[in-house]
């Protein structure tokens, strides 16, 4: 189902927030959200994360609907501008603890296919413990690793490699 | 000049070994085996030829039997087979001068004119419905005289495996080393893209013929691995949407799972007495190596770090496993005791090297080895600690020794598909195999004989 939501209405998500009980979102945590939702983005932290505890998954306007996370060559950090949308994930799934999700580890092509295995599991366990750190329920998390086994795009650039460096945050079904 | 009667793999004569002629120049040679009806074609292209490779005639078989022809080539089969391993340069069937199938029909004078060291002639006999008789003969040319004969019954479905058979005896006699034509490889291919991908494992003849379907899934397939008898395969199979490793009999089918455990199921390998495989698990919350005993299905640890720690392979003698880990900083190959302890560095040149693949003498450890941006397959040569690097691709991969420990087959890319490749252990020959269906990815060589 895909809402469609017009501008007057994403800005007033925070009223939404605030007066939706059947979301699931907390009261004390609306009124934290009310507050700090003007004060521009929060690339980080826990706090900043309950602005998104109400939005939908269909919502395209919604972070929530960045589902990939990229990786550069040989890593597993999350990269700053991904941090917010790691963020708005681990904010829904704590605040949707029936919610399950599996976290999907991939690499690019490159190197030895069980190593990669291996790399794909470390940025997924990456990513899972941001999400715990931010409250959601080990039990909600699975994570899976393919490796280089499932690439999102083929070939043999860097074009396609960096497309491949992600893991995928998949949401069982809601 | 006699011919023994013998079944494939009893005992053979010990012939004098023929002296080898020199021969210089680098061989390029493009050869093209035509399929059977229902086969995969297989194209051999001779990438980097051998100095020192023994020039041999291979003459066509005769044939006496109810068809126009025999149902196989056998006298193509040996020679290709011959001319793969690199140590030989056949003739090309248009410069042999005559065309014996018995001794009696041998001048020896013309193929000494020709510069051969070697001549094979045989004949394939039907005896029955689908029943054959093989017999051929190896003849020293300078020397005029036979060397080995022996003939062999097969049936329809065996008479490749009889010329392969045949192929490991001149080879022998040759070369004083067992051959390996009559093996098999396990590999997978994929084929479609996306939603529409599949996955196959395969067994082939490691010629590339009478590829089997082992399994075929819409999950990925990785790490085929063969147990030293030959008679199983164990792999990792993501049909249930994780890694779970399976171990499946080759004639049978029949299947059983071993590992499934939350996380990583990994990197299955064989110890040589069949009792344990080692693996990788992350059950413990990163990729730690295990071996489990397959009997009771009972496990030990043997790395316990933050690193990964993956790929592990058996040491013929069964004491040791080498493994690829990261604990250093970036995938380098280790050792430790299949009994436990602390791991010791293997690799020290360059920033990657995993995948490893150990010879069956122990001596050399074949490895995914990336610099500047290209991984190459190399060997670390154990005695002397060097490192040779012997292939120029950029995403080689996947290498696996042949059972006499002379080739390595390897995975390679050619163009947009992915594409089988071997190389001599010296990296003095290389050549490709492409099975004209689909990405062909992580070849591993079967032991000694055919199941």
């Amino acid at each position: 189902m895909k809402f469609q939501l017009n501008r007057l209405l994403a800005l007033a998500l925070v009223a939404l927030l605030a007066g939706c009980s059947s979301t699931g979102s907390k009261t004390g945590d609306a009124a934290a959200v009310e507050d700090r939702s003007t004060d521009g983005v929060e690339t980080s932290g826990a706090a900043g994360a309950g602005s998104f505890a109400g939005a939908s998954l269909d919502d395209p306007n919604s972070p929530l609907a960045q589902r990939v996370i990229y990786f550069e060559y040989d890593s597993s950090e999350i990269s700053m501008g991904d941090q917010e949308t790691v963020a708005a994930h681990a904010s829904y799934l704590a605040s949707h603890p029936d919610q399950a999700v599996t976290l999907e580890g991939h690499t690019d092509e490159r190197g030895s296919r069980e190593y990669n295995i291996g790399l794909g599991d470390r940025r997924a366990q990456t990513v899972r413990r941001v999400f715990e750190l931010q409250g959601v329920s080990p039990q909600q998390i699975s994570t899976v690793s393919y490796g280089e086994e499932k690439p999102a795009a083929e070939g043999h650039s860097e074009a396609a490699w960096r497309l491949n460096r992600r893991v995928e945050i998949v949401y069982s079904a809601y | 000049m006699s011919v023994k009667s013998l079944d494939p793999g009893i005992r053979r004569d010990d012939g004098e070994m023929i002296n080898q002629g020199l021969l210089k120049g680098i061989l390029l040679m493009v050869l093209l085996l035509v399929a059977r009806p229902g086969m995969t074609a297989l194209t051999i292209e001779i990438t980097k030829g051998m100095e020192g490779a023994i020039p041999i005639a291979v003459v066509p078989f005769g044939w006496s039997g109810a068809a126009a022809g025999a149902p196989e080539n056998i006298a193509a089969i040996i020679a290709s087979d011959l001319s793969r391993s690199g140590r030989f340069e056949p003739l090309a069937d248009r410069d042999l001068v005559s065309h014996p199938t018995e001794a009696s029909q041998v001048q020896f004078h013309n193929w000494r004119m020709l510069n051969v060291d070697n001549l094979v002639i045989g004949q394939v006999r039907e005896t029955g419905p689908q029943q054959y008789s093989i017999q051929f003969q190896l003849f020293d040319v300078f020397r005029t005289r036979q060397m080995i004969g022996y003939s062999f019954p097969a049936g329809k479905s065996e008479l490749r495996r009889v010329a392969h058979h045949i192929s490991d005896l001149i080879y022998e006699q040759l070369t004083g080393e067992k051959g390996a034509f009559n093996t098999q490889i396990a590999y997978i291919t994929t084929a479609g893209s996306g939603k529409k991908k599949s996955y196959t494992l395969l067994v082939a003849d490691s010629d590339g013929y009478n590829p089997q379907t082992i399994l075929t899934s819409s999950q990925p397939l990785m790490s085929p691995a063969w147990s030293s008898d030959g008679n199983q395969v164990a792999y990792v199979s993501f049909e249930k949407k994780t890694a779970e490793i399976y171990i499946q009999s080759v004639a049978t089918g029949t299947r059983r799972k071993v590992a499934s455990f939350p996380g990583i199921n990994g990197a299955p390998a064989w110890s040589p007495d069949g009792k344990r495989i080692a693996l990788t698990l992350s059950r413990d919350g990163n990729p730690e190596i295990y071996l489990m005993t397959l009997s009771s299905k009972s496990l030990k640890r043997l790395t316990n770090s933050p690193a990964i720690d993956t790929e592990p392979v058996w040491t013929p003698d069964g004491r040791s496993i080498v493994f690829t880990s990261d604990r250093g900083g970036s995938p380098q190959l280790y050792q430790v005791s299949a009994g436990g302890g602390s791991a010791k560095r293997l690799t020290f040149d360059g920033k990657y090297n995993a995948g490893a693949d150990i010879s069956p003498d122990g001596k050399k450890i074949a490895m995914v080895h990336g610099a500047n941006g290209a991984y190459r397959i190399a060997v670390l040569d154990r005695e002397t600690g060097l490192l040779r690097v012997l292939t120029d691709g950029k995403l080689d991969e996947s290498p696996s020794f042949s059972p006499n420990g002379s080739m390595i087959i390897y995975a390679t890319d050619a163009g947009n598909r992915g594409v089988l490749a071997a190389v001599s252990v010296d990296g003095r020959f290389r050549q490709r195999l492409s099975l004209q269906a689909g990405n062909v990815r992580e070849p591993v060589w079967s032991p000694f004989g055919r199941h």
